[in-house]
């Protein structure tokens, strides 16, 4: 069995945004889809507003849970930053879904602020060797009436990307989100995939 | 997908499978990255678990357990298992009655630990088997291996887990539960569990038979697999790192060790025999390679692999390339984004921060320990200045402030609830009896908040989620003696400050309690946040506390230094902010709208 039947999806942003639940949804369709799965998280000490990175990886088998470097299928960005950080990963012919949402890391005080770089994902686009679509996932989210869908629109992107029926997607979906939430979460995975279609639109 | 399997975290797959073997009793104190097999677990019905105050007592607490015949589960991280090793060490004499499987969740790369030591040394140096899985299922199965092990050989058991197993999901065929395994009584059997000299002995003679008996089964064990392929280069692999090998050398010979001790080197052999070269692939120590050369293998390893951190498929790659043999080239590393700086802070109406600013006023020489206010040490604040283990800082304390001729601060010892509770206690009776001149601050948030919110002694809760009888700490510390003891709330600044002052000034012992519950546990998310009004002087005092919550504004400037502006989603309303700032203009938002 050769690797390049194993997808490798990176999914970046912000502690507190929502990544490892997207990544548990990615798992979950995954799994659903007949597929082996692993998946491995790294944040670190802090409760809130730390990097939070998950690798999701799945195919026929599946050993290790993390992804080699610049062998990311997919790369899904909750925020700018995070996605300028891990743009480089994408490989040649992959793609990044990257939320257009910037959380700033708090001052530090006395420090000098570390200083944000504004046009992250001009300069992520540069970095990438595949193709990166900005998503307005907190506007869309917003939009829709909650910013928590974000995750969801998010997923919808990245649902264009990946060889696995739509049907599982917005099942699973339903599934693992809040009951009262699941009509606004099927709109907001739609939204999605809406962002992906008007970009390739545009591209052409 | 087969439908009976499910998506687990190693430490999921370790509570289900410890429920399938029967596992009736199990406690723990909380610590990453094992925390959550107890939580877990503790929702299974017809089980007991508990939290107990340090890991010593836990697995105490689960000896007498396993002595009544109940099968037993005990969990604990890397550093937790030096403060249980007293008992185990003897506990290995006796050996068990009920299945006994302790959980050492080990953390290399030390994504949040102080060290990032191999457990694997220690469960040899006890004596006890050790299993160690490489996925979700093996986590499972071992866990239930566990105690078939554990009874057969009458020993404790070390299932040896990593943060990659432990926080990895993969997929886990689950089984069906069995009737927990509880024990009638305590049968007395004095020459087996009092190890005074002449019975320790004979156990002793025991242990070493026992050692010989596992060895055998450790050759024997299809865990310690030989997967015989191509017969240039074989595997001594294990964990994690079996994964990675197997992932980039798929052809290649392999023994996979599911036990690293007793070491199965008949197994060893055989793949030494089956292949011209020999490496072992292990994080951390070369506990296998060290192994294998007892056993007369030529055999190579940390010449090419690292003893520091973790390994993934790129260090994997590049020793396998060092070790001249052929793996597709890792890409040439390229140049990543900008990297944005996001150190871990002290969250939103974290009641650490105020105690912190008090005492960086006071400038005081901080003895730290192991909790979220470690991270005081980080700039802004800066105020804690040593962090050794759990319960250290009190003896630092004292131990600096009896040796010191000329202390230039306040000598001051910050330490947890939890941790105070967990191993602060025996120090602080340490304080009391030298009279030394030195300040104990038990930051007191009311819950185990670093590894995500546990509860303790003095909680009022216990793991099953029923109410507990509560620790006095109060009481605890009048009964040793000190006579100096303050309680202050540190969301009043000023007042604080002076009875910190107060307290470090005192000639002699002196405890604080420095009491305020945790912002997150629970949720104190306040329906009334703090909003910075438009006379702002952009002094910048407000930034110095490093709350999240508070930026310096994109838009608004006076002087042309950029005025604070309060995120009103983080903020919780702690109003240290508020306190701090010189000129009043953060207030409360009713306040802000009023004037408006």
């Amino acid at each position: 069995m050769s690797l390049e039947s194993i997808t490798n999806v990176l999914v970046v942003g912000v502690g507190g945004q929502g990544v490892v639940l997207a990544s548990n949804i990615l798992c979950e369709i995954a799994a659903r889809a007949g597929f082996d799965v692993k998946k491995s998280e790294i944040h670190g000490m802090s409760q809130r507003g730390g990097v939070v990175t998950s690798h999701v990886r799945f195919g026929p088998k599946v050993y290790g849970s993390l992804i080699a470097s610049q062998q990311t299928d997919a790369l899904l960005g909750f925020e700018a930053a995070e996605s300028l950080r891990f743009a480089h990963e994408v490989k040649p012919g992959g793609a990044m879904f990257a939320s257009t949402q910037k959380i700033k890391p708090p001052t530090g005080g006395g420090l000098k602020a570390a200083k944000y770089p504004e046009d992250a994902l001009e300069q992520a686009a540069k970095i990438c060797k595949g193709t990166l679509v900005p998503v307005e996932a907190h506007k869309i989210a917003v939009e829709l009436g909650n910013a928590r869908l974000s995750n969801t629109i998010l997923l919808g992107a990245l649902s264009t990307s990946l060889d696995i029926d739509q049907d599982i997607w917005v099942e699973t979906i339903k599934k693992m989100v809040p009951p009262k939430t699941i009509e606004l979460n099927v709109q907001a995975f739609e939204r999605g995939r809406q962002v992906v279609a008007d970009f390739d639109v545009a591209v052409k | 997908m087969s439908s009976n399997k499910v998506l687990l975290f190693g430490n999921e797959a370790i509570a289900h499978g410890a429920r399938e073997a029967g596992v009736y009793f199990a406690s723990a104190y909380p610590g990453t990255p094992s925390t959550e097999i107890l939580e877990i677990f503790s929702k299974f019905p017809g089980i007991y678990a508990k939290w107990s105050p340090n890991e010593k007592v836990a697995l105490e607490v689960g000896i007498g357990a396993s002595l009544t015949g109940t099968r037993t589960l005990v969990t604990m991280k890397h550093v937790g298992v030096n403060v249980a090793m007293d008992p185990l060490m003897t506990f290995t004499y006796t050996g068990v009655v009920g299945g006994f499987v302790l959980v050492s969740a080990d953390d290399p790369e030390m994504h949040s630990s102080q060290n990032e030591q191999d457990n694997r040394i220690l469960g040899k140096f006890a004596k006890i088997p050790i299993l160690e899985p490489s996925d979700s299922q093996e986590a499972h199965d071992f866990t239930i291996f566990g105690y078939e092990l554990s009874e057969r050989f009458s020993t404790p058991v070390m299932l040896r887990e990593t943060t990659r197993i432990a926080h990895a999901k993969g997929l886990v065929e689950l089984g069906e539960w069995s009737e927990p395994k509880r024990g009638e009584a305590f049968e007395r059997d004095t020459e087996r569990f009092v190890m005074m000299p002449i019975y320790a002995r004979k156990r002793h003679t025991i242990v070493e038979q026992r050692s010989i008996d596992l060895h055998r089964f450790s050759n024997e064990w299809e865990g310690n697999r030989l997967e015989l392929a191509d017969t240039k280069v074989g595997f001594i692999t294990g964990g994690i790192a079996y994964q990675y090998i197997k992932e980039l050398m798929p052809d290649a010979s392999f023994l996979k060790i599911g036990m690293p001790w007793p070491f199965p080197d008949q197994k060893a052999k055989q793949l030494a025999e089956h292949v011209d070269r020999v490496i072992v692939v292990e994080e951390l120590e070369p506990f296998l390679e060290e192994e294998a050369r007892l056993a007369g293998i030529a055999c190579e390893g940390k010449a090419y692999f690292s003893r520091e951190g973790e390994l993934n498929l790129d260090r994997v790659t590049a020793g396998l390339a060092k070790a001249g043999i052929d793996v597709p080239a890792p890409p040439e590393p390229v140049q990543a984004g900008e990297v944005l700086s996001r150190p871990p802070v002290l969250c939103a109406g974290c009641p650490h921060r105020g105690i912190n600013m008090a005492l960086k006023k006071i400038n005081a020489d901080v003895y730290g320990d192991i909790g979220c206010y470690t991270l005081a040490a980080l700039p802004p604040l800066g105020s804690l200045h040593t962090c050794f283990c759990m319960g250290a800082s009190i003896g630092n304390a004292i131990g600096s402030s009896l040796a010191a001729i000329n202390p230039k601060h306040g000598q001051v010892a910050v330490i947890g609830d939890s941790t105070f509770l967990h191993s602060g206690l025996t120090g602080l009776v340490d304080l009391y009896y030298s009279q030394a001149n030195a300040t104990v601050v038990i930051v007191d948030n009311s819950i185990t908040a670093m590894t995500g919110g546990q509860h303790h002694p003095a909680t009022g809760h216990d793991l099953m989620g029923n109410h507990a009888p509560q620790v006095s700490l109060e009481r605890i510390i009048e009964a040793i003696g000190i006579e100096h003891i303050v309680t202050l709330d540190t969301y009043d600044y000023d007042k604080a400050l002076e009875q910190l002052k107060g307290a470090v000034q005192y000639e002699g012992p002196s405890v604080v309690i420095a009491r305020q519950a945790c912002a997150l546990f629970p949720s104190k998310k306040r329906p009334q946040p703090y909003v910075v009004l438009e006379d702002c002087n952009a002094c910048a005092a407000c930034f110095r506390i490093g709350c999240p919550a508070i930026f310096p504004s994109e838009t608004e400037f006076h002087k042309k230094k950029p005025k604070a502006v309060i995120d009103p989603d983080a903020c919780t309303g702690c109003t240290l902010c508020s306190q701090v700032c010189p000129i009043d203009v953060i207030v409360p938002l009713e306040q802000k709208e009023v004037k408006a």
